[in-house]
């Protein structure tokens, strides 16, 4: 069973069962066109048609406080490593989240393993949601390619009328749809219907910027010294939210946490940005990203160009989550088409509008 | 939330005690550590540790004595920070905690037959006296051993007493410098760049080695370059903020590097391009 069929009318069932399995997690709408991944237990409380939440289900993977170890300094140094973790059922997750959420894991599982990261992991169903179109103008997800599925998820839902097709990737996936009893057998006209919509897809999603995604890595590298990043350098005000945002940031710092006695605690993970003046900072005073400019311009290359060296794929997932926060109107897709301009790979041909 | 208990963690920790410290300057302590299930670190040249005092955090520490050297290892700290100064109120018989060790550091086999020249600045004899230490251990395996050696002033030399050492040994040619002078001094005076130019090399041979503070590799390593020396034989020892030490908190990272994993040893060719990395 690779493919199921959930009718509309089943939909709420099918909520009502996930939300008994496990904590279910789904986006909420919070007001001022502000979603949000929340505890859910009933469909009705859930928000399918949603702009990327304001914190990506990163805050799952890799909780923005996590303790690592906990400790006891009574005689000698004494500690015991923990992992925290929660059974969760992850609904109605974008492809641009999906994607990041592959990233991360490529990051995580890079030796050495983080097994915080990896074993908490595992304690997620991840179930996805087709985007039938863009969700708003500040999404890139055209040119980064992630409109579509491209696995990593348990199972995944398109919306295709009055029901919703789901493709079931793993065991886990098919388990729910089996106990569920919400789902109908797929027909040959569901496919035609997928196909379609898929089809019509390809007319609305195109690059949103007019350059080749294989030459961004080569831009980046020839455009190190463009002037794009000493103006967006000028408006940033280093307040990370781009960072707090990004559903493949994964910076962070390491501390400790004592207990009011002084000798016992934690040693903790908080999220950390690159965009903080002390980030690069060494304890003799030098700091080697002093300047605006060279802490944005990393941040760039950190999605666009490094980690397609280290690891084969672009950390940014078109999400458009930097664009949507930034206090500065920094914008991704026209920051891109800057250096696009200045290093010459903006593509002649093309000289339509930034969508 | 649950709560699971795991010994593989990459932030565990090794129970290491200290054996012996020694005030060395106003400023520097070292300290000799053993571990506390009696076995040596296994390590080499070059190579740092994550230093940990639950309550206080953790600190990347350069080893500064050599792997020859079995059942303990030694760090020379600098009080500069929270976590140094906390190191520095501590004593013989005091426990500490260790991860790693991490990271690469100086290809000795690369080194195996041929002349080296070794040029430190400040605190950066620390990490080079671990190789340096490992050559002269193993002094036959290797040609020419050339040491220069640069500080602020003569009160702020560190191991003095080694120092000394290496400027008797007929097998190594020595020199250093200090950039002040007080009266009972009767060496250089100037930069360390100033050393490069006398000393005597066959570039067809000779890897060059550079360890110190940021703002010197650039200088010495030009003076280095003029000597004739290729920049594939040329190794530096990166500073950055190793926080994690295992490649994943991003503090370490220059351009795709993670100094943590990838470096602090770095061959000069395979860093040059990468703008602020020296």
């Amino acid at each position: 069973m690779e493919y199921a069929v959930l009718p509309k009318s089943g939909y709420d069932k099918f909520i009502s069962f996930l939300a008994k399995q496990k904590k279910l997690v789904a986006p909420v709408y919070k007001g001022n066109n502000h979603y949000a991944f929340e505890p859910v237990t009933n469909a009705e409380q859930i928000s399918l048609s949603y702009i990327p939440t304001i914190l990506p289900p990163k805050k799952y993977f890799m909780p923005q406080y996590e303790t690592l170890v906990e400790y006891d300094t009574h005689e000698g140094q004494n500690m015991q490593a923990v992992v925290e973790l929660e059974d969760l059922i992850l609904f109605g997750v974008h492809t641009c989240d999906i994607a990041g959420i592959q990233c991360l894991n490529m990051v995580f599982i890079d030796r050495p393993r983080d097994l915080n990261y990896l074993i908490r992991k595992n304690h997620i169903i991840i179930i996805g949601f087709e985007c039938n179109n863009y969700c708003d103008s500040d999404a890139s997800c055209g040119l980064m390619d992630t409109y579509n599925p491209n696995g990593g998820y348990d199972l995944f839902l398109t919306d295709l009328g009055d029901y919703f097709l789901v493709h079931i990737s793993t065991h886990a996936g098919e388990e729910l749809v089996v106990k569920s009893k919400a789902f109908e057998d797929v027909k040959p006209n569901h496919f035609e219907d997928l196909k379609a919509l898929r089809k019509k897809k390809e007319g609305i999603f195109k690059p949103e910027v007019p350059v080749n995604r294989d030459d961004i890595p080569k831009m980046f590298e020839e455009g190190f010294d463009c002037e794009v990043w000493e103006e967006i350098g000028n408006r940033c005000l280093s307040c990370a939210n781009c960072t707090n945002v990004c559903p493949t940031c994964y910076c962070f710092d390491v501390k400790d946490i004592p207990n009011l006695d002084l000798k016992t605690g934690k040693r903790i993970r908080i999220w950390d940005s690159c965009q903080n003046e002390p980030f690069a900072k060494v304890a003799g005073g030098e700091s080697f990203r002093e300047k605006r400019k060279d802490r944005k311009r990393h941040r760039f290359n950190r999605k666009f160009n490094y980690p397609v060296k280290r690891y084969s794929r672009f950390f940014c997932t078109g999400c458009g989550r930097c664009t949507r926060v930034c206090m500065a109107e920094i914008n991704l897709k026209e920051t891109i088409v800057a250096l696009a301009e200045q290093t010459g790979y903006i593509k002649k041909s093309a000289k339509q509008e930034v969508k | 939330m649950e709560k699971i208990l795991i010994n593989r963690s990459g932030y565990r920790i090794k129970e290491a005690k200290i054996l012996r410290t020694k005030k060395m300057t106003e400023t520097e302590k070292l300290f000799e550590i053993g571990l506390a299930d009696g076995d040596s670190l296994d390590y080499d040249p070059g190579q740092f540790v994550e230093v940990s005092l639950f309550g206080v955090g953790e600190a990347p520490i350069s080893i500064c004595s050599s792997p020859t050297k079995k059942g303990s290892f030694e760090m020379c700290v600098r009080s500069i920070g929270r976590f140094t100064s906390a190191m520095h109120r501590l004593e013989k018989g005091n426990e500490i905690g260790i991860r790693g060790p991490f990271g690469v550091g100086f290809p000795v086999r690369h080194l195996e037959g041929m002349d080296i020249l070794m040029v430190a600045g400040g605190l950066g004899i620390a990490p080079l006296r671990s190789l340096i230490n490992y050559i002269l251990d193993n002094r036959r395996d290797y040609g020419k051993v050339m040491i220069l050696l640069g500080c602020r002033n003569p009160k702020s030399m560190l191991f003095s007493d080694e120092v000394d050492g290496w400027g008797k040994r007929m097998d190594v040619n020595f020199n250093c410098t200090v950039d002040k002078a007080d009266p009972d001094w009767q060496g250089n005076v100037g930069v360390i760049t100033s050393l490069i130019p006398g000393v005597d090399i066959n570039p067809e041979k000779t890897y060059a080695v550079v360890v110190g503070p940021p703002v010197m590799y650039k200088f010495v390593i030009s003076e280095i370059l003029k000597k004739g020396i290729p920049d594939s034989r040329i190794l530096v020892s990166l500073e950055r903020h190793m926080k994690c030490g295992l490649g994943k908190c991003g503090h370490c990272q220059i351009h795709d590097i993670y100094c943590c994993q990838d470096g602090p040893v770095f061959f000069y060719d395979r860093i040059k391009n990468l703008k602020g990395a020296i």
